[in-house]
């Protein structure tokens, strides 16, 4: 309960309990111990010819191909070009999605209508818009965008419409008494009462625009940028392995930092306020 | 404002309910929760509103809080009508009702924040004060969900009194409660009332606690609720629930209650 009063065990009753679990370093040295393995048995199959290096390209080739691409420029320019697409398609997102969602929990009209659209086009993998919106907005960064958008509204809109049903009456009563009324009950009770929900959502949202626009990317050439996925793409086209894994390792090391960046810090606030383990 | 004007306790309202009807209406049947109840509480009274589930005493309530209307009769707080929630009435909920992305002292300065007219710095100085009288000033950044039952409900009362309202309702806030914490937060309720003398409307189903904390105990009985019978508790203070005094009344309202239900069969 309080954390400060949890006694440590006395060390002579430590010993005696198993299930103590190994240091962080140790855990550590064997986690990087086993990668190390990985590499090292993969880059040896690749070079003795266990399997076809066109077809699983050494480690090296693929460090060989970051540090090239690298120094001249291709591989940060075509990041660049991926990452603000997402965060430009991702943020307009999530401002149309919260306030629509607000809208949706709060008036019938617009949860009989909006709501029941946005819960039949989530269900739609956003990269089935890719072929209209090609049609109305061309080879442009707008289909790009409006692909990453569409991954993202809904999700978002959802999330926010079911995190403000959830919220227990008494905090509005609670709130009301201490004369907490309108946007001030919105912006103070309301959108943090429902913030659980509202990031697992945004990431939900964010899994969504990822993928989405990859998928985007790889099919369609747009003659504005050339993002992380014509790399891909055109890797393939060169039949240059190398580049396809080295761009795919980009993606995954992408997708990874956005996640520890953007959803870690309101975790750990959600794990320390509320106590939850999202 | 300075801080030491905020920390002098307002003066107690009076309460005045006059012939109030409150009928639910659903689906299936309605339910008359109370029925042309009237009803005089003097500045800085403590009175109870004792009865089973059901009867109306937490319909009451929230209608002297505000945030339910009457179907008819009238409810005043030092001669102004009640047409909604104020922050001169401060309620305090059977559950904590605390929000838990705050930590405690932003719960109790919630409140504090809606009041206008006060420096940030006498806000912090008055939830200070509070914490220190509900004795939790240690846990001043402690999450709520790190808090036991009887600490949160603390949290709750400092929370309700930090904006220093002239009345105090609370809705069977004890009742989750196991019967040692209850038995001290008794005793703090009545310590804090001497210091900070409020108007108090205090929800209960439990006779002893009725006739331990209230200057009057008010017996309600359901279907539709009215007061049916009223007692004067004049005890001396600080009272303890183990009390002879308060168990001897106490029996003698239960007896009153038994015979009242009887009557009227549930």
């Amino acid at each position: 309960m309080i954390p400060t009063a949890t006694p440590s065990p006395p060390s002579g009753a430590r010993k005696k309990i198993r299930y103590s679990e190994p240091s962080v370093l140790s855990q550590t040295v064997s986690a990087v111990a086993f990668f190390a393995v990985l590499i090292g048995l993969w880059e040896y199959g690749s070079r003795s010819r266990w399997w076809n290096p066109v077809l699983i390209p050494a480690p090296l080739d693929i460090a060989n191909y970051i540090i090239r691409s690298f120094h001249d420029g291709e591989l940060l320019k075509a990041c660049w070009v991926t990452i603000k697409r997402l965060m430009i398609g991702y943020v307009i997102g999530i401002a149309l999605g919260i306030p629509l969602g607000l809208l949706t929990a709060r008036f019938k009209f617009a949860n009989n209508t909006l709501g029941v659209t946005a819960l039949g086009l989530q269900t739609l993998p956003s990269v089935c818009w890719v072929p209209l919106s090609l049609l109305w907005f061309g080879q442009t960064e707008t289909a790009m965008l409006f692909i990453v958008v569409m991954g993202t509204l809904w999700a978002v809109l959802l999330a926010t419409d079911h995190g403000i049903r959830q919220i227990p009456p008494i905090y509005r009563r609670a709130a009301a008494t201490m004369g907490s009324s309108g946007f001030h009950l919105l912006w103070h009770v309301l959108l943090p009462a429902s913030l659980p929900h509202l990031v697992s959502g945004t990431k939900q949202g964010w899994a969504f625009a990822w993928r989405s626009l990859m998928a985007a990317e790889i099919y369609v050439t747009v003659l504005t940028g050339f993002g992380l996925g014509h790399l891909l793409h055109y890797g393939r086209e060169l039949h240059a392995m190398d580049q396809v894994a080295a761009v795919m390792l980009v993606i995954l090391l992408i997708g990874f930092a956005a996640d520890k960046a953007l959803f870690s810090p309101w975790e750990r606030f959600l794990r320390k306020r509320w106590g939850l383990t999202v | 404002m300075p801080l030491q004007e905020e920390l002098q306790n307002a003066p107690p309202a009076k309460l005045v309910v006059d012939h109030v009807t409150k009928i639910y209406r659903g689906n299936r049947q309605t339910v008359h929760a109370l029925e042309d109840v009237s009803l005089n509480v003097a500045e800085g009274e403590f009175v109870c509103l004792l009865g089973p589930s059901g009867c109306g005493k937490s319909t009451l309530l929230n209608l002297i809080a505000g945030l339910e209307h009457p179907d008819s009769g009238e409810l005043s707080a030092d001669g102004e009508v009640i047409t909604g929630p104020g922050r001169q009435r401060m309620v305090m909920f059977q559950e904590h009702a605390l929000f838990p992305w705050l930590d405690v002292t932003e719960n109790v300065l919630f409140g504090l924040n809606l009041k206008p007219h006060l420096t940030d710095e006498d806000r912090a100085g008055v939830a200070r004060a509070f914490l220190e009288i509900v004795g939790l000033t240690q846990f001043a950044k402690a999450s709520i969900h790190e808090l036991s039952g009887g600490m949160k409900q603390r949290v709750a009362l400092a929370r309700a009194l930090a904006p220093n309202p002239q009345v105090l309702l609370m809705d069977e806030p004890f009742a989750a409660l196991d019967a040692m914490t209850r038995e001290q937060l008794y005793e703090d309720l009545q310590k804090i009332q001497q210091k900070r003398r409020k108007t108090i409307i205090f929800v209960t189903h439990n006779v002893r606690e009725a006739v331990c904390l209230g200057d009057r105990v008010l017996l309600f009985t359901p279907r539709p609720g009215k007061i049916r019978a009223e007692f004067k508790v004049d005890l001396p203070r600080p009272r303890d629930i183990n009390d002879v005094e308060v168990a001897q009344l106490a029996s003698a309202i239960t007896q009153e209650l038994k015979n009242l239900l009887q009557s009227t069969p549930l």
